[in-house]
């Protein structure tokens, strides 16, 4: 890695960024959006980690290869996620006639 | 300073380039597992979350929303003095990377001493699942009370686990403290300040996630 | 049998190397060394192995006759968890990787080290600590939840050393994590120059795809294992019924680990295959990219299967059929290998020693057991399958007669680079067919066992299963002869072996260019430049080699 210095400036804007995230995100939560009210705080999360992960953590300046690890971490949590889901979601569909 | 970055590589790495490069892939790696680990408990939270949405906003609007929106700022500002701390180590400044690191560690702190009295506070109001729980919830009828019990135990199981990492990024401030102390650390030294920095940032992305799922939901109520 | 001639009748034992440069315990137990680490691994996976060998010999005496006659239900179903915990978490998860993998990749590779020499350490540690946790609920009255540890029994109902058996296999998992940390590290940043990735050994390769599983699978069971550990202590807990929570989400966490996992303890194995084959039959291999990525997809797919071991529990039909689909998928990337290794053997000059014929044996083998998986994944045979001894023949298939085949293969092609010396030849080629012979005699008797019917997890059985049953403990006799023969003569090699020199099989690879057993770090003569291919041998159409 070629050692990149990230000057504090950029640590402060990143850090306002996060604050501003982080007000929108309890402010949001007040508000009926219904269904998007998870998303709402969902992206708005993620939009956090991402910055974190990119300047915090440097990865925005390392290597390919560190990116691909990063992204496969967070991938597999997706995998996880995405082939529990369809069992109960789907569960009931077949409900037997009869009640067990 | 005197010794050549040639004495800090080790014995089975060829130069400094290939020893740093191993430690940052490494300490991703574990960042990785990390991150299925608490992926663990994120699964759970979402098909429990799926099955029972009430008893999660009936448990959830009891949350502190005041503390947990603080403890947030607290950790945000953390991980900004932890960031200065990396880049004090990166451009020689001794004192201010002492200064930072304490800084992230009294923040660290707080952030525990906080979640204590969150904790106390659940225990004198019987939130605290067990044979002496117990939960009524005007504004969501539908929330079964044993629901809401399993709502309580996940939220303590996970931010118990989230604590306890915490925990231990404390403890390797005070290691790097004590470190940095001793001038150990400059411009071609200053991995484990990194790592840990990397550590401390990721402990902090959990909170970023734990923070609107477990004290967020239908606020509105 | 001919003995290949490259091995110089008048080799010596070098003077100095990793094994005797120091000889105090101390120098044993905190040496960063992955060559003395992987000794120590050695060590103690035996130990384990005969641990779980003795349980394994409990059930085959009990399932002698029909009636329950040598113990109890309550301590039968603690001999075949103890058996399956011990033999999974303890001997065959770190079998290959910790031994082999330590011992070899830092040499394939060309480096003087693993990247990361005491997270090495560290992790035998671990694992020597999660190995007495789990001795130590042996000693205190057992465990009888199965190694699956379902949900609620395990949680709620069992009476027995639940918690110290799921602390045992929580830290064993942290051992196994950090082990594939360290090849993934090693293997991206200490390759020798001109060591490119097509270059490499396939047995590297199928230890980068193990060690992909091991850091992204087994943090999910560990967190499982916490689970159930708080859910016991607290009494209240995530798997809870009465609480509206779900014990089938236990199997969801654990077989996402758990099927991978079995990729942890077959990957491996198919690596020394690799390296095996090609050698004794001086023939560049057939298809090294697909073997290659064969390895990733495995790994990687390996991910989307888990649902098949719960094809009968409360999961939903129409997960079932994905999990399904998905599981025959599974199966093409392992079959791909099995046809590579046999296109390799077409035409090669083949030669049968020991380790060529555990290589025989392990492919023989994991093809029937990977192909009777798929009977399993099916999911209307499975309703009929799951939970008979059908289950448990399939996976001895694939894990005794793939893995632990692969192992002793493994075991028998670099021992000479281990210990600097040879066994004899003829004895270990013996005790190899014993071992074919005792395994086929012990598990496939259980195939028919399971399709007439018989459950698994009884200690008793209708009268009708008896000479099967039989069959299959004569088997075992064997199958524990034919194991303990090679622990004789390797003692005695140790000791009274003729010197084996650098490279006595004439094999490829930079494990085989320095001296045997090699230096403390490795290479004396400085980093190997590597300008070939790997498995450069004389057949297939090399260029290079005279
Ligand atoms: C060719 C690929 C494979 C397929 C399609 C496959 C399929 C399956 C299926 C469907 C089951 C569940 C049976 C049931 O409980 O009803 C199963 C069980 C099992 N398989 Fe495989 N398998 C494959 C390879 C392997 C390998 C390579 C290993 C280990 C090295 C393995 C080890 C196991 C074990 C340990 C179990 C039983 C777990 C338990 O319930 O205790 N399998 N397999
Ligand atoms: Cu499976």
């Amino acid at each position: 890695m070629a050692q990149h210095v990230v000057p504090p400036s950029t640590y402060v804007k990143v850090f306002g960024g996060l604050t501003i995230l982080m007000i929108l995100t309890v402010v949001m939560a007040f508000f009926n959006l219904g269904v998007l009210n998870p998303v709402v705080a969902l992206t708005i999360a993620i939009l956090k980690a991402l910055l974190i992960v990119l300047f915090f953590m440097n990865v925005k300046y390392s290597s390919k290869l560190t990116m691909i690890f990063v992204a496969c971490g967070f991938f597999w949590l997706l995998i996880m996620f995405f082939l529990i889901m369809p069992d109960y979601i789907s569960r009931e569909w077949l409900t037997p006639a009869i009640p067990w | 300073m005197s010794h050549s970055s040639d004495s800090l590589v080790a014995h089975h790495f060829e130069d400094i380039e290939q020893q740093n490069e191993s430690a940052v892939l490494g300490m991703w790696l574990f960042l990785g597992q990390e991150i299925m680990f608490f992926g663990g408990l994120f699964a759970v939270y979402l098909v429990y979350r799926f099955k029972y949405p009430d008893a999660w906003a009936a448990g959830s609007t009891d949350l502190d929303i005041t503390l947990g929106t603080f403890n947030t700022v607290v950790l945000l500002v953390s991980s900004l003095t932890m960031a200065m701390g990396v880049w004090s180590a990166q451009t020689g400044r001794q004192k201010s990377l002492i200064r930072y690191l304490l800084a992230t560690l009294v923040l660290g702190s707080t952030f525990l001493v906080v979640k204590f009295f969150e904790y106390k506070h659940k225990w004198d109001y019987h939130h605290v699942p067990g044979p002496s729980f117990s939960f009524q919830s005007e504004h969501f009828p539908n929330a079964a009370e044993s629901n809401v019990q399993l709502f309580y135990t996940l939220y303590f199981i996970m931010t118990g686990m989230h604590a306890l990492h915490m925990v231990i990024g404390a403890g390797l401030l005070i290691w790097l403290i004590v470190l940095a102390w001793k001038g150990k650390f400059g411009p071609h030294n200053f991995m484990k300040v990194e790592l840990t920095g990397f550590y401390w940032h990721f402990v902090d992305i959990v909170w970023v996630f734990l923070f609107p799922l477990l004290y967020l939901i239908n606020r509105h109520h | 049998m001919s003995t290949i001639a490259a091995r110089p009748e008048s080799a010596l034992m070098p003077k100095r190397h990793y094994a005797n440069v120091k000889h105090s315990v101390a120098s044993w137990l905190l040496t960063t060394d992955h060559k003395r680490i992987a000794i120590l691994y050695l060590i103690s996976i035996t130990v384990f192995f005969a641990v779980g060998g003795f349980f394994a010999s409990m059930i085959r005496l009990e399932l002698l006759t029909p009636k329950g006659d040598l113990f109890d239900g309550d301590t039968y179903n603690k001999m075949f968890t103890l058996h399956g915990i011990i033999m999974i978490f303890f001997f065959l998860i770190p079998s290959i990787p910790a031994v082999l993998g330590n011992f070899l990749i830092p040499l394939m590779v060309g480096a003087k080290d693993l990247a990361f020499p005491k997270i090495n350490l560290l992790s035998w540690y671990l694992y020597i600590i999660g190995g007495l946790l789990a001795v130590w609920a042996l000693v205190k009255g057992g465990v009888d939840t199965g190694w699956t540890f379902y949900t609620p029994y395990s949680s709620t109902y069992a009476k027995t050393e639940v918690f110290l058996a799921v602390s045992a296999a929580f830290i064993a998992g942290f051992s196994s994590i950090l082990t594939g940390l360290n090849f993934i590290v090693t293997i991206h940043k200490m390759r020798a120059p001109g060591l490119t990735w097509f270059r490499l050994p396939l047995f590297v390769w199928a230890h980068y795809a193990t060690s992909l599983i091991q850091i992204l699978g087994t943090p999910v069971v560990a967190i499982t294992l916490v689970l159930v550990g708080v859910e016991r202590i607290w009494g209240k807990g995530i798997f809870d019924p009465s609480l509206g929570g779900d014990p089938v989400l236990f199997q969801h966490l654990f077989w996402f680990y758990s099927h991978p996992a079995v990729y942890i303890m077959i990957l491996p194995g198919m690596g020394v295959i690799s390296e095996v084959i090609t050698c004794f039959s001086r023939k560049r291999i057939f298809g090294y990219e697909f073997i290659a990525f064969s390895s990733l997809a495995i790994a990687i797919v390996g991910f989307l299967v888990w649902g098949h071991h719960m094809f009968v529990s409360t999961q939903s039909t129409y997960a079932g059929m994905v999990f399904s689909f998905l599981t025959f998928l599974v199966a093409v990337p392992s079959a791909i290998k099995v046809f590579n290794w046999t296109a390799t053997l077409y035409k090669g000059e083949i030669t049968f020693e020991a380790p060529m014929l555990y290589a025989f044996g392990f492919i023989g083998l994991f093809t029937i057991g990977g192909l009777t998986g798929l009977f399993l994944g099916a999911m209307a045979t499975d309703i009929h399958f799951h939970d008979t001894y059908f289950v448990v023949a399939h996976f001895h298939y694939v894990m005794v007669g793939g893995m632990v085949m692969g192992f002793m293969c493994g075991l028998h092609f670099w021992w000479p680079k281990m210990t600097g010396r040879m066994y004899p030849a003829t004895i270990a080629s013996i005790a190899a067919i014993i071992v074919f012979i005792g395994f086929n005699l012990t598990f496939f008797p259980q195939f028919i066992l399971g399709y007439l019917g018989m459950p698994r997890r009884y200690h008793e059985y209708a009268a009708e299963f008896q000479v099967l049953n039989v069959m299959s403990t004569a088997g075992a006799s064997i199958l524990g002869v034919g194991y303990a023969i090679p622990g004789f003569y390797f003692m005695w090699s140790l000791f009274f072996g003729p010197a084996a020199g650098p490279n006595p099989w004439g094999a490829k690879g930079l494990e085989w260019q320095t001296q045997s057993p090699p230096t403390t770090f490795n290479f004396d003569e400085g980093q190997p430049i590597v300008v070939e291919e790997a498995y450069a041998y004389s057949i297939g159409g090399s260029e290079s080699v005279s």
